[in-house]
């Protein structure tokens, strides 16, 4: 497989953590490949979203999904200065998350255009093999305009 | 307080994320209006002081638990199946508006359409679709 050059690896260090939204849930990088990257969403008092049973909210796991598609629209796209914005965004839930277990998300870019990613998101707590959401977005790239000649 | 308006003050101030967002929400009658002030930590996109993606997916979505929370009381929170976000434009670095129109309430099942605008009520920046899955009532 493609190494990842250093300066997406940055820029998904960066992406991860010093994103306002990120930053304030706690993200972490997992990991970043071509076309792939993974974050962690840790559990936190001030997240939860069913007091009853202390589990982490919905909403917690729709940023954490943005945001993995996010960066693997980004990683898809290498080196190339860029920016994104989300066309959709379809979450499926399965089942609530463990009571206060943080989640983890993992999301692959399968098909990159000119001008749209299609991005495939997972998320589970504990077992990766036991989902708590899926998540499909399309995502629109916004290049810089091609020199003249170049379509 | 009314009856709905005491459920969903209930239903806001028993979500330790509701407040994390920075959500409240006022109720007319039935129809129940949510309100996001703009905050730096919900910016996604700080070229353009964008509200996250997922920050608006959030909105939305507890826009329409917190009106299904008025229209099927429950001790219980209830839970999302599916949800489909539609970004239309950029969340500006201002305060957010959205409301819920419950298509059909269903005995377990709830479909619920939602959408939200900043200063112009035509000019919507996000729209929800969704499925959630209703918890015996009170």
């Amino acid at each position: 497989m493609a190494e990842v050059p250093e300066i997406v690896r940055q820029m998904a260090e960066h992406m991860a953590t010093t994103v306002p939204q990120a930053a304030s849930l706690g993200f972490k990088l997992v990991s970043v490949d071509v076309g792939r990257g993974s974050i962690r969403a840790p559990w936190r008092e001030d997240l939860v979203g069913d007091p009853d049973t202390e589990v982490i909210a919905g909403g917690v796991v729709t940023s954490l999904l943005d945001h993995t598609c996010g960066l693997a629209m980004a990683s898809a796209a290498g080196t190339e200065a860029f920016s994104t914005a989300t066309l959709d965004l379809r979450i499926d839930y399965m089942r609530p998350a463990a009571p206060r277990a943080g989640v983890i998300a993992e999301a692959h870019c399968y098909k990159l255009t000119r001008t749209i990613g299609f991005v495939r998101a997972e998320a589970w707590d504990v077992d990766k093999s036991d989902l708590i959401a899926t998540a499909q977005a399309a995502f629109v790239l916004n290049r810089p305009r091609p020199p003249e000649g170049r379509s | 307080m009314t009856r709905p308006a005491e459920q969903l003050e209930t239903f806001l101030q028993r979500v330790p994320y509701v407040r994390f967002l920075g959500m409240h929400a006022e109720l007319a009658g039935d129809e129940m209006t949510a309100i996001l002030l703009f905050s730096p930590h919900l910016v996604g996109n700080t070229f353009i002081q964008a509200l996250h993606g997922g920050v608006i997916g959030a909105f939305l979505e507890m826009t329409a638990l917190a009106q299904l929370s008025v229209a099927q009381p429950s001790p219980r929170v209830h839970k999302t199946i599916d949800i489909t976000i539609e970004y239309l434009r950029p969340g500006r670095a201002l305060t957010s508006y959205a409301r819920a129109d419950l298509r059909k309430v269903g005995r377990r099942i709830a479909n619920v359409h939602v959408e939200a605008w900043q200063d112009d009520r035509a000019q919507p920046f996000a729209a929800l679709r969704g499925h959630f899955l209703l918890s015996a009532g009170a």
